[in-house]
This record gives C-alpha cells, sequence and structure tokens, in this order.
C-alpha cells in the first residue's frame, strides 16, 4: 500500500484508486491508414518498464477524476503527479 | 413530472427499528459513541464549471449557497449544505421533501449554461456518528487522515469505510454540546451509504463500536 495524492483531493490511499495503465499513448488519427501490425501495437504494445514509468489513475472511490502519475514500478515511488493533458515532466534516472 | 409519495418511502434501516431502540440522552451522553440513522435526505448532485462566476451566483440565488471551490470543503447556510465532491461536482443536502423546488429552481436559473441537476436522493441514506470516540470508531474501517489539524469541521471526503464507498462529512461545531466539548473532543461525522450498503455498514459500525460503549440515538 502506498499514498498517492490526487491532484484534486490529495493524499490518499492507494486502495482509493484504479490502475489505468501507461499513459500519453496518442489515438492514431487516421486509423484506417494503419497496418494491422500497427494498428496492434497502439492497441497492445506497452513498455513495462523496471524503473520510471508514466501511468494513468483514477481516484475511483473519491472524486472520480483521472489524473498521470510518474511512479517507480520497483520501488513505488512516486516522483510527480499531474492533471491530464499536461505533459510527462523530465525524471532522473 | 411524476409526484414522490413521501408516505411511501421506506429506509434501507427501516428493519432495524432503531427509534425504538433509542437510548435515553442521560445514556447517549454517557455513550462513547453515538449511532443514529436520519433517512430520506435531500440530496442533490450538480455539476457545473466552478471558474464561471455566472454559474456560482445562479446557484447562490437558487440555494443562498457559495459553492465550495476548495477541495474537501463544505458550505452551510441555514438547512442546506453543499459538500465538495470534485473540481466541477458538488453534493447539495438540505431536508428530504426540497428535492422538487430545488432540482426545479437549479435548472431554471441554469438553463443556458453547462450543468447538469440530478437528483440522487434515495440512493443513500445518512448515518450520524458522534460522541468522544466517534474519530476512533471511524479509524478502524477508514484510510483517511481524521486528525483534527487535517479533517475537522466542515470538511468533506469521498473515501472508503469498511470496504464499502462513503461520503464522509463532519459537521461544524453547533455549541450546544452537553458539556460545552469542543469539535475536536465530541465530533459529530456523517456518512452518506449507499442504501444497498447501509445494513451492512450499520452492523460493522455497531460491532466495531461496542468497545467504546454505543448508544442509538433517533437521528
Amino acid at each position: 500500500m502506498f499514498l498517492i495524492s490526487c491532484p484534486f483531493c490529495g493524499p490518499r490511499e492507494e486502495s482509493e484508486f484504479s490502475y489505468g495503465h501507461e499513459g500519453h499513448i496518442a489515438r492514431p488519427a487516421d486509423p484506417d491508414s494503419l497496418s494491422d501490425a500497427e494498428w496492434a501495437d497502439y492497441l497492445f504494445m506497452r513498455k513495462n518498464p523496471k524503473g520510471w514509468h508514466y501511468e494513468r489513475w483514477n481516484h475511483a472511490r473519491g472524486c472520480r477524476r483521472w489524473f498521470n502519475v510518474a511512479r517507480h514500478t520497483v520501488t513505488h515511488e512516486i516522483r510527480a503527479v499531474y492533471k491530464m493533458g499536461d505533459p510527462p515532466p523530465a525524471i532522473e534516472p | 413530472m411524476t409526484m414522490i409519495d413521501f408516505s411511501l418511502r421506506r429506509s434501507p434501516l427501516a428493519h432495524r427499528g432503531l427509534i425504538a431502540r433509542a437510548a435515553s440522552d442521560a445514556a447517549a451522553r454517557e455513550a462513547g459513541v453515538t449511532l443514529g440513522e436520519q433517512p430520506h435526505r435531500c440530496q442533490i448532485n450538480l455539476r457545473g464549471d466552478a471558474g464561471d462566476s455566472g454559474f456560482l451566483a445562479a446557484v447562490e440565488d437558487v440555494t443562498g449557497l457559495r459553492l465550495p471551490v476548495e477541495p474537501n470543503t463544505v458550505a452551510t447556510v441555514e438547512d442546506l449544505s453543499a459538500l465538495w465532491l470534485g473540481p466541477d461536482e458538488w453534493l447539495i443536502v438540505g431536508p428530504g421533501g426540497r428535492e422538487g423546488d430545488l432540482t426545479g429552481g437549479l435548472r431554471g436559473a441554469l438553463e443556458g449554461r453547462h450543468f447538469a441537476v440530478t437528483d440522487v436522493s434515495e440512493a443513500r441514506t445518512v448515518i450520524a456518528i458522534s460522541g468522544p470516540h466517534a474519530r476512533d470508531l471511524l479509524a478502524k474501517g477508514t484510510s483517511l487522515d481524521l486528525h483534527p489539524r487535517v479533517f475537522g469541521p466542515g470538511r468533506c471526503a469521498q473515501s472508503g469505510i469498511a470496504k464499502a464507498t462513503m461520503i464522509l462529512h463532519q459537521l461544524d461545531a453547533n455549541g450546544d454540546g452537553a458539556d460545552g466539548a469542543g469539535a475536536d473532543e465530541q465530533p459529530t461525522f456523517e456518512i452518506y451509504i449507499a442504501n444497498s450498503f447501509a445494513d451492512y455498514l450499520w452492523t460493522w459500525l455497531e460491532r466495531a463500536a461496542a468497545e467504546y460503549r454505543v448508544a442509538v440515538t433517533a437521528g
């Protein structure tokens, strides 16, 4: 268990949140022009890094808003919490 | 619009006969925790743009409430309160029976703006928890930080308790406490709990409160 600081409600326990997987994946502007492999890459392929990960969370038991988190997948350290639409902040490795 | 037949409403805790079980005032004062249901409260979910001063003014015209924009806070004027639920969402609560005039008044005043007014009154009931051990009882079931420096009178939060989802509101100190105790020593909380979870949560609260000496109150 760890604390996540919802950008709207403040720090709350992890159990109040639901995980939204990797963030900043843009939907292709023209899906019809993609090959099956490119479409499959957009739909299914994720970075799954061992280290810093930019990911989406939803404050499901609180304000129900989505936001972004920069979390280390090994230590669970959270270095940044930022709103949807904001660019991912640079993280020192 | 269908008229609500208020006489047919039945609270989700009605079968427990809580009013018949209510302790005497003296026994309630001795208790570490008091529990009571306040059913059929008017609850209106309001969505709109907090940055639109016209939206805020229109809501204030109808309800007298200046919608709180600070997270996790509550604005109260007379018998109406607005609980902050999110950056563009509030729960307006008041005495049962106000549903029609509030929803109608808000929809009329907000016409032409981007908004949503939804009567959710019968979705949840309210369990009031009071007494010197009220905070200890809640702390058994929620991960919220309830320390008075973080969560005090006039604050609210959506969170979980005993795995159920709740809206928690700590009432303003009303100053008529039996021994003049402040809100820190005799806090009063209200839990808004979905009807379908109310019986479960009541059972949990009453058992969890047993060690503090619990008394049932009529409201």
